[in-house]
């Protein structure tokens, strides 16, 4: 049973490597052809194995399937299997369908290019090592596409290496990453050593046995945590996020939104067994999200660039994730990657098919009145946009709903009053962005003017089809009815297991208190809908008056709170000067080096000095003799007792 | 029994005597002949692979006759799981060093053939020798025809390189052979025998004091190989002035003998002198894995960065080696072998730029992948292999490292890890300074992509990336009876019980016990018996 499940992984390798090594020479259906073909039939397996999977009765849904014996040192033995359980299953589906629909985005998008091949070439090792991050039944084989992701994005990022700002963005990307999967690899090792084993049933059976809250179990979820901080984009490993604009379009949807950076999140929710014996790690995970969340979201209230409003978004969305996990609710954390995975590859192709409308352009500034000139994407994006706002009834509102509910219910009420206020700011810098792109009256230069035009059928199909998940969604999370929660009831047994009391937080909040923080998150989202409206269409001077007011705080927060500079003045250049000045210049060349040339120059001199005894003269070396006779017989007759 | 191991060390000493029949002028002729001889040594190499039995720590395809009976000296040749892997490590690498010196090496070709295979028989014949004697020979053999690449073929300052090379280098050999002597009478007075089999030595027990000064000796001659912090400074000189083969056999296999003579020598023959040394020798080492990253990360030249590299690399071998386990030693070695496929590769394929340039000054360049597409995806995937990405080669030895380092320290372990951070940092710089960005210097306009020799060569290495990266298993399973026999001699002497071997020869539970006079008796009962011989 699920001896096939491999396949679902290995079908996009499949595709890289044939365009890797023929798409060049290939003629363009063929390429389309490995790329689309490989991951829609990975998709259609993976829908297969789904329903084979829900066929299983509840208690048991697992399927594993073993490949062969990766490592084997020892009593270390790493097999390459996959898992299929509720919770990766639902990130399979995630990867796989977004992934395929992004695929179809890029035919159109990236028509133009002339490498076009390579780029398939990376997107599909990129949904080969996403799988394998989500399916591998071990934390290594998690680790190996958790690193692989990693340079995938790298290389997309990097996909127009000629542009310095794009190979400066991919490499930021990986290093910062590294930073975290130094936290990552570290936890494998503890794992290994107090469990002998890397496997994660056999590890959440031994971690049992420990006592909850002790310091195994802290450090190894803390460090866990802190490769998730890195893939996720939170504080203090958030800043590559941003830079990652650099990358095309479809990435940005693809890997900065939809799937890589929620890998932090599966990885929380996967090991929710340990996390849950560590209180100590919970509230890290809570807090870190939280301030995430809130942080990157006042950075997106000023940006001009329309990606990268998107980019705090995303940031500041997976805050609300962690925070979600962070409090127990492993569900609604979920729920929101599966919903923001809709929404926000809908957003990103949407600002593609834009930026592709204007010729490059992503300053928001420089557009306006869009709305007229490309209906589908202006609809598709505002469905978007309702989503990510929390309005009823799309499906940012339900999974957002829950993760605040479920906040409140367990009696973290600071970390939701903050939420809380970020997600009104959300809804306003969302709706300013939709404002000044699509609404008021055009900014729009007058030679792209004539060129604006609507995306061809292939972009705007994907963008239909997410906006359709986007809106019905959130249904699969129906709250208040019990029963009805579908998710709940799919996902619910994965984290039953765990013990720990909060695992228990979703059920704790009764219908009335629920009913009631429903209204209120509705009535903040319209509020920053409202203050949007009034200062980017009603009143637009009165946004400049206030902009120039509190220029300081403005700007403060339009350079991001200087974090990169902040960076760079305390590790990036100290280290690189360091190293350059002292470790090289002076250690190296001069005091090893200089004790190596030393020596050879010490010897050097000695035989120059003995040299001269040898003069070749005669009247010397009987000079010499002379001398020494006088001195042995000197030492006899006078010195000798 | 087929004589296997002579036959791959002698071989290519059988290429230079066909050379030396052929006219110097007919170089292609030469390159044909080395190649020839190269592709034959490794096909036959190969059948050591297949013929050895896995499941044995014993030494495999044992060659033993007396060569000088009066001072115990053997002609004695054997391999066992950890030499296994570099011997075919040699003589695949210097396959691919043939190929690739075609148009890099113009002048007195001839030569510069001559000694690279008179080098292939010296690198095996230390992977194989099992008594002292004949692995002195093959060692200082090797330094020679090392000394004329880098003096003869190298850069503008070559002769600074060779002559900080060869003291740096003899100054550890005359150490080690002042040791081996002094061992050999220890192993007299143990006994009354005369012998050189370095396996014998794995039961000679020695008091503590005498072991860890023997055992200082040994390290230094193998720490300057490695190189260790702060023996590494004739590394960087030799790799930037060396010719691009050069530098291939140096990082791929030469630094190896170092981490190879830790693991045959200084381990199971000064096992007490090993564990008391290991706290230090486990700090320069961590020292050298963040040292070499930082360092590299400040150089402006590419082959140096690859140097110092390397200084990090094999810092990880040698923490690895000192934590005595199972997981350490192994990911050691297969680090080591890795080393060679990765930092080989590095320095063919900065080789393959400075054969179009001339230069190594990375500011010289940016933008190459736009004109040499082919050459980007090799160089890339071998970067990331580098940097031990999952998938590739270098993770699994740098994991199995770790591994083993934490069991044993953790915070060794997480000091050491700091170095995968940097070491993805200073590669991914120079290669976005190298490949990416515009084509700026007009002098890169028009770069011609490799060619299909550069693509022979580097294919091969870039197969083996993956290959070792999904399926380590084949390696590490031929590896492991020889590495837990290692760790049995090791932990043996740890706990206290008596040395392990077939015979015991001396009891060494109480070797704390026994106290410096007898070590200056012993010492000079052996003065006395030199004296005597002569």
């Amino acid at each position: 049973m699920g001896g096939y499940i491999w396949l679902i992984v290995v079908l996009p390798l499949v595709g890289a490597v044939v365009n890797g090594l023929l798409g060049e020479r290939l003629p363009k259906p063929l390429v389309y052809f490995a790329a689309l073909g490989s991951t829609g039939l990975s998709f259609i397996l993976a829908v297969v194995a789904f329903m084979e999977l829900v066929s299983l009765p509840p208690a048991s849904r697992v399927m594993v399937n073993n490949v062969y014996d990766w490592i084997t040192a020892g009593n270390l033995n790493v097999e390459a299997s996959f898992l299929l359980d509720p919770l990766s299953g639902l990130w399979m589906l995630v990867v796989t369908g977004v992934g395929f629909v992004i695929h179809l985005y890029s035919v159109g998008y990236m028509s133009h290019d002339k490498t076009y091949w390579k780029f398939f070439t990376y997107l599909n090792l990129f949904m080969f090592s996403m799988l394998m991050l989500v399916m591998g039944g071990n934390y290594l084989l998690m680790f190996i596409g958790w690193e692989g992701v990693g340079l995938c994005s790298y290389l997309l990022i990097g996909y127009d290496y000629h542009r310095n700002a794009a190979a400066v963005a991919g490499k930021k990307a990986f290093v910062m990453n590294r930073i975290g999967d130094f936290g990552f690899i570290l936890a494998i090792m503890l794992i290994f050593v107090n469990f002998g084993t890397v496997d994660y049933h056999s590890v959440f059976s031994h971690a049992e046995k420990l006592p909850v809250g002790g310091m195994t179990v802290t450090a190894i979820t803390l460090l866990l945590f802190l490769g998730a901080t890195g893939k996720s984009a939170q504080i203090p490993l958030f800043t590559w996020l941003p830079d990652a604009m650099e990358g095309p379009t479809p990435v940005s949807a693809l890997i900065h939104a939809a799937t890589m950076v929620t890998a932090g999140v599966y990885m929380v929710c996967r090991s929710a067994p340990l996390f849950n014996m560590a209180p100590t790690a919970m509230t890290t995970v809570a807090v870190i999200g939280c301030a995430t969340a809130l942080f990157a979201a006042t950075i997106g209230l000023f940006q001009k660039d329309i990606k990268r409003v998107l980019a705090y978004s995303t940031v500041s969305q997976l805050g609300y994730m962690f925070m979600a996990c962070g409090v127990g609710a492993y569900v609604a954390a979920a729920f929101h990657v599966m919903t923001h995975a809709f929404f926000k590859a809908c957003l990103f192709l949407g600002s593609g098919s834009v930026i592709h409308a204007m010729g490059g352009e992503q300053n928001m500034e420089k557009m306006g009145a869009l709305k007229k000139h490309m209906p589908q994407t202006y609809w598709t994006f505002l469905i978007s946009t309702l989503a990510i706002a929390g309005i009823f009834p799309f499906a940012g509102f339900f999974s957002k709903d829950e993760i605040l509910a479920d906040t409140f219910g367990s009696g973290h009420l600071v970390l939701w009053g903050v939420a809380a206020v970020a997600a009104g700011l959300t809804a306003f810098y969302m709706f300013r962005l939709v404002f000044l792109t699509f609404h008021g009256e055009s900014r729009v230069d007058h030679e792209v003017e004539h060129h604006l035009h609507e995306s061809p059928f292939i972009m705007t199909l994907p963008l239909i089809i997410l906006a359709f998940l986007a809106t019905v969604g959130g249904f699969l999370g129906m709250p208040l009815l019990e029963g009805a929660n579908v998710l709940h009831n799919f996902l619910g047994p994965v984290f039953a297991g765990a013990h720990g009391a909060s695992a228990h937080a979703e059920a704790a909040h009764n219908v009335g208190e629920e009913v009631g923080l429903m209204v209120f998150s509705l009535a903040v989202a319209i509020v920053g809908i409202f203050v949007a409206h009034h200062f980017f269409i009603k009143d637009k001077p009165a946004a400049e008056r206030i902009q120039k007011k509190y220029s300081g705080i403005h700007g403060l927060i339009y350079n991001k709170y200087y974090v990169d500079e902040i960076y760079d003045f305390l590790f990036t250049r100290p280290i690189v000067v360091f190293s350059r000045e002292v470790l090289h210049k002076v250690v190296d060349v001069q005091i090893i080096d200089g004790f190596v040339n030393g020596t050879g120059s010490f010897f050097a001199g000695l035989s120059r000095f003995a040299k001269r005894f040898q003069s070749g003269f005669v009247r010397d070396y009987a000079f010499t003799m002379v001398l020494a006779f006088v001195l042995i017989a000197g030492y006899y007759l006078f010195g000798g007792k | 029994m087929f004589p296997i191991l002579s036959t791959i060390t002698f071989i290519p000493l059988v290429g230079v005597l066909a050379i030396l029949m052929v006219n110097g002028k007919k170089e292609g002729l030469i390159r044909m002949i080395t190649l020839a001889t190269g592709v034959v040594d490794f096909i036959v190499s190969i059948g050591v692979y297949t013929g050895f039995d896995p499941a044995s720590h014993q030494m495999q395809f044992v060659e033993r006759v007396p060569w000088i009976p009066s001072f115990g000296a053997e002609y004695y040749l054997g391999v066992d799981g950890i030499s296994l892997f570099m011997v075919l490590l040699t003589t695949f690498t210097c396959v691919l060093c043939y190929l690739s010196t075609w148009t890099a090496v113009e002048k007195n070709v001839k030569e510069f053939n001559i000694a690279m295979l008179v080098l292939q028989t010296a690198m095996i014949g230390v992977f194989c020798a099992l008594d002292f004697v004949l692995f002195y020979v093959f060692w200082e053999m090797m330094l020679i025809p090392m000394y004329l690449l880098i003096g003869v073929w190298g850069g503008k300052r070559r002769i600074y390189a060779t002559v900080k090379f060869f003291v740096y280098t003899m100054a550890g050999s005359v150490l080690m052979l002042f040791a081996i002597l002094a061992l050999y009478y220890e192993y007299h007075a143990a006994t009354g025998v005369y012998t050189f089999d370095i396996l014998k030595y794995y039961s000679l027990g020695m008091n503590k004091t005498l072991q860890l000064w023997l055992f200082l000796c040994f390290f230094v001659a193998f720490a300057i190989k490695v190189p260790v912090w702060p023996f590494h400074t004739w590394l960087p000189d030799a790799h930037v002035e060396a010719p691009t083969a050069g530098s291939v056999i140096l990082a791929g296999i030469l630094l190896k003998m170092g981490t190879y003579g830790f693991l045959r020598f200084s381990l199971p023959i000064f096992p007490d002198a090993s564990i008391s040394a290991a706290w230090w020798i486990s700090g320069i080492a961590i020292i050298g894995i963040i040292y070499g990253a930082l360092v590299a990360m400040a150089q402006e030249d590419v082959k140096k960065l690859v140097a110092y590299s390397s200084v990090s690399h094999l810092g990880f071998v040698v923490l690895g080696t000192f934590a005595f386990n199972l997981r350490g030693i192994e990911g050691g070695i297969l680090q080591m072998i890795n080393h060679g496929i990765s930092t080989g590769a590095l320095f063919l394929a900065v080789g393959i730029l400075y054969e179009r340039r001339h230069t190594r000054d990375i500011s010289e360049y940016g933008g190459i992948t736009k004109v040499m597409p082919k050459f980007a995806v090799v160089f890339m995937i071998v970067t990331l292999s580098s940097i031990g990405l999952p998938l590739t080669n270098g993770f699994i030895g740098e994991f199995l490292i770790l591994l083993g380092v934490f069991e044993s320290n953790v915070t060794y372990a997480v000091l050491a890890s700091t170095g995968v951070i940097l070491g993805a940092v200073y590669m991914l710089w120079m290669f976005q300074r190298v490949m990416f960005g515009e084509v700026t210097n007009e002098k890169n306009k028009n770069l011609p992509d490799l060619n299909k020799r550069e693509l022979a060569y580097m294919l091969p290495l870039v197969a083996l990336v993956f290959i070792l990266g999904v399926y380590p298993n084949p390696v590490i399973k031929r590896l492991e009876p020889s590495v837990k026999n290692l760790v049995a001699i090791v932990n043996k002497a740890k706990n206290g019980t008596a040395v392990v071997g077939e015979s015991v020869l001396r009891p060494t539970a109480d070797s704390g016990a026994r106290s410096g006079e007898v070590v200056a008796l012993s010492v000079g009962n052996q003065t006395v018996n030199s004296g005597k011989r002569d």
